[in-house]
């Protein structure tokens, strides 16, 4: 439960702190073109080492006014689908992508499910499993069910030293298996959510470590992502979509 | 406005007395109650449809029963594939061997090579009876599989889906069998060939939010519960009471997101009909 409490912790490092610190230049594109704009994804582009990416982050807030407007970071159908948008832009002129999540999932409103949100993941998978483009995806916090996945459905998946990734969370995971919320130090312990388990399943690519110094976290990542950039925009799109099949193919 | 009409309903559930010496005179399982319409009905009227015959709900049925009534002709493929326990989860084979012996299957689906009125395609029929139909790493395989071998034949894909959601006791790989059968769906529908989604009682979670939404045609039997959070989930979230008939599929179609609400005596020919339109084979 130690790793669940460190992730969820408020000192980790922020979506909107990544943004400033990685990509000093990144200017915000709004809406999904369709129905709205959801701020629990703050998503736009933005200049990294000479190159222009597509940058997506999920974003919790800091007033508490802001973090009810975000749903505390869980994106609604129209945030899943703005990310959709943008990816499916960024695979036309071929810009990497590069996805930091920090969920708990996806917003189990009403007009959540009302406006599809079981449909707009199920879009995310399909679309942006073979945008044609490298991306690249981050989990720094908490990674909570098909909420996260709708943005880890790419090339690569690393994982901050403290953080998560799991089917649920491990209060919904007791919740469902023992009917008792209670029971989630019980779930975290069964549910392999660490970042050495997931490494082990091959789940994701790499784990980041997390030192004290928010700057130097972010040379970690940018360390990941030069390194892993270089490697995914050598190969040629059918070698791209090829490998994505594959690191799907054998879960 | 008379204000009398504002007031909720005091009368609820709660204050009728239940006459338990009634219920003792009437033996287990005689008597099926339509859990959307309240309509009772004597079990042994229920035919090999299994539907209300006030509401034309569905009720949960096996898909060997259901392949009985809907399929001329079926040659089932990967049969033999059973459930991993990749996290070594606590009981969990226990629940898999009852739910073998409930459905008659090794998987939560069955799939395989259908032929009805003379046309052939790739079946797949999720069974709720065998742990709520939940996508297990073996199910994702079973329905990967189930698309590799249709685009590889040039078959259409028919799904009935019913699902729970994610396998819990399988954990985070139970979550990657939604984009390991959507990379599949992907393959097949460019191969341009026709991906039919028929969604029943209950289809919820994780394959509401992938492979069940991916359908070129989206069709759903009456009443079936289709959604992505769980009622109680969601209830507690907004502090709030939902209607009864929110993920009723006929909510979900008003809403735009699925195509046709078929009746199952119907399904074998509106079936039939559609499977002209798609596939090499039917062309």
């Amino acid at each position: 439960m130690d790793i669940v409490k460190a992730a969820r912790d408020e000192k980790h490092i922020s979506g909107h702190e990544i943004r400033q610190r990685l990509f000093p230049d990144f200017f915000e594109l709004h809406g999904d073109r369709l129905s709205g704009d959801d701020p629990a994804i703050v998503s736009g582009l933005a200049t990294f080492h000479g190159q222009t990416v597509t940058v997506i982050t999920t974003s919790r807030g800091h007033s508490l006014n802001e973090r009810i407007q975000k749903h505390f970071g869980q994106p609604e159908p129209t945030g899943y689908r703005k990310a959709c948008r943008l990816v499916k832009n960024a695979a036309k002129f071929h810009r990497p992508v590069i996805l930091f999540v920090d969920t708990a999932g996806a917003y189990p409103g009403k007009s959540a499910e009302e406006n599809g949100q079981g449909q707009a993941i199920a879009q995310n998978l399909l679309q942006i499993g073979q945008a044609k483009t490298p991306i690249i995806t981050i989990m720094y916090g908490e990674g909570g069910s098909g909420g996260a996945l709708a943005l880890a459905c790419g090339d690569e998946v690393w994982m901050m030293k403290n953080s998560i990734y799991s089917v649920l969370s491990p209060e919904g995971f007791a919740s469902i298996l023992w009917k008792d919320a209670k029971k989630a130090v019980q779930a975290a312990d069964v549910m392999k959510l660490t970042p050495q388990d997931l490494l082990k399943f091959k789940v994701i690519e790499g784990i980041i470590d997390e030192p004290e110094d928010h700057q130097q976290v972010c040379d970690e990542i940018d360390d990941v992502l030069q390194k892993e950039l270089k490697k995914l925009q050598s190969l040629s799109d059918t070698e791209l979509l090829a490998r994505r099949y594959e690191r799907y193919r054998k879960f | 406005m008379v204000k009398l009409f504002q007031h909720k309903n005091t009368l609820t559930e709660k204050h009728v007395k239940a006459n338990k010496s009634a219920d003792d005179r009437v033996p287990d399982g005689l008597i099926k109650k339509c859990p959307k319409c309240g309509h009772e009905i004597f079990a042994n009227q229920l035919d090999q449809y299994a539907t209300c015959p006030e509401c034309d709900y569905g009720f949960r049925i096996s898909a060997k029963k259901r392949s009985k009534w809907l399929l001329d002709d079926f040659e089932e493929w990967d049969s033999e594939i059973s459930p991993s326990d990749p996290l070594h989860f606590p009981n969990y084979d226990q629940k898999i061997a009852k739910a073998k012996k409930a459905s008659g299957l090794n998987e939560a689906v069955m799939t395989g090579l259908a032929t009805i009125q003379g046309q052939q395609f790739a079946l797949g029929i999720m069974d709720p009876t065998f742990i709520m139909g939940s996508l297990g790493q073996m199910t994702g395989e079973k329905l990967s599989r189930l698309f590799e071998k249709a685009t590889e034949k040039k078959l259409p894909v028919v799904l009935f889906t019913a699902s729970g959601g994610a396998r819990m006791q399988e954990g985070i790989l139970s979550l990657m069998q939604m984009a390991k059968v959507t990379n599949a769906v992907a393959k097949h529908s460019q191969a341009g060939l026709l991906y039919i989604v028929v969604l029943t009682d209950p289809t919820t979670g994780g394959v509401t939010a992938s492979f069940a939404n991916e359908g070129d045609i989206i069709l759903a039997e009456p009443h079936a519960m289709v959604g992505f959070a769980g009622r109680r989930v969601i209830e507690q979230t907004i502090h709030e009471k939902l209607a009864a008939d929110m993920q009723d599929a006929e909510n979900v179609l008003k809403h735009g997101f699925i195509d046709h609400i078929v009746k199952r005596q119907d399904e074998k020919k509106t079936l039939a009909w559609l499977l002209q339109f798609g596939g090499e084979n039917n062309d």
